[in-house]
């Protein structure tokens, strides 16, 4: 089954989720995703290999990073498909406070999308919504 | 860099690499995905990303995710603000851009060279770069700001980071 096949059969059944397991770097950190509407919510394992502080403890804030990253490039794909794979241009995160090892959400909203380019931003809580943990934005290229 | 050398500095891994490594190791995702320290000097890091399967963004070509991209970049990046300061204390980043400038070859090792340009009381600005083997040919280009002595520390070097100055 190829990547496009996977996101069409992953469309068709309402489960997004299918898509974060069929790429081996989401699978590694442990993210899967729902679809909330037409929103795709994506969520990260507490319990996976991402911590970044054992003390605190807290999670690593480059698998922030690349959570946000993923949430964006799903909610794309989600939109896009069929179509060629969005690619990331460039990613910018803020971190707001520091990750708890529990489930992690992502959510993200696509401010433009041109011919070209989608801008979205993302942002990641944990219980509580209202305070998120990081923050990102980021450029995707949707064609050539 | 920050002026301050290795026979004055009170920090154990501004130029030392089997500290610098420690400290990575300490970092227990660092650790998974098998990051090395290649070179360490005041306000200077390059490290090393072995490529693995499990790493890949795009199972058609093989291409790392760009999250391992960002994980490598912050993580040296945070080395080469620690490596800046006279004194270990524990930080936090306050923000990552990362620009993907073209994807990475599969099956080839990723190393990260990053600089902390500036550092205030306060503050540590970090650039770097990712690539492969030729640093003019970059895969990645990142800025980053980091919080010294920061509360909510990141970065800890194993040491308690609630009550820390902040």
């Amino acid at each position: 089954m190829t990547l496009a096949d996977t996101i069409a059969a992953a469309r068709a059944a309402g489960d997004p989720g299918a898509i974060a397991k069929a790429v081996p770097y989401a699978n590694f950190i442990g993210i899967d995703a729902y679809l909330d509407r037409e929103a795709v919510i994506c969520t990260l394992d507490g319990d996976g290999p991402i911590v970044g502080n054992p003390t605190l403890p807290a999670i690593h804030g480059g698998v922030i990073c690349a959570f946000l990253e993923h949430a964006a490039l799903m909610q794309l794909i989600w939109d896009l498909a069929p179509g060629p794979l969005p690619r990331t241009i460039n990613v910018s995160v803020e971190y707001l406070r520091s990750g708890g090892l529990e489930r992690t959400h992502a959510r993200a909203l696509v401010t433009r999308r041109g011919r070209r380019v989608a801008n979205v931003r993302t942002e990641a809580w944990q219980s509580d919504p209202e305070r998120p943990v990081a923050v990102a934005h980021g450029h995707f290229l949707l064609a050539g | 860099m920050s002026g301050v050398g290795p026979t004055e500095s009170r920090n154990p891994i501004a130029a030392d690499l089997d500290a610098a490594q420690r400290f990575a190791d300490a970092i227990p995702h660092g650790r998974e995905i098998g990051l090395r320290v290649e070179a360490i000097a005041p306000g200077r890091a390059r490290f090393l990303l072995p490529w693995h399967e499990r790493l890949i963004g795009n199972p058609e070509t093989g291409v790392l995710h760009g999250g391992a991209v960002a994980t490598l970049i912050d993580t040296a990046s945070g080395c080469a603000v620690f490596s800046a300061l006279p004194e270990i204390v524990p930080i936090a980043t306050l923000d990552l851009r990362v620009d993907y400038l073209k994807p990475a070859a599969p099956r080839e090792p990723l190393r990260a060279d990053c600089r902390c340009y500036r550092l205030t009381r306060n503050v540590g600005f970090t650039r770097a770069i990712a690539y492969h083997d030729d640093p003019d040919d970059p895969v990645a280009n990142s800025v980053g700001t980091f919080m010294v002595g920061s509360s909510d520390a990141i970065f800890g070097l194993g040491e308690p980071a609630r009550g820390a100055p902040a």
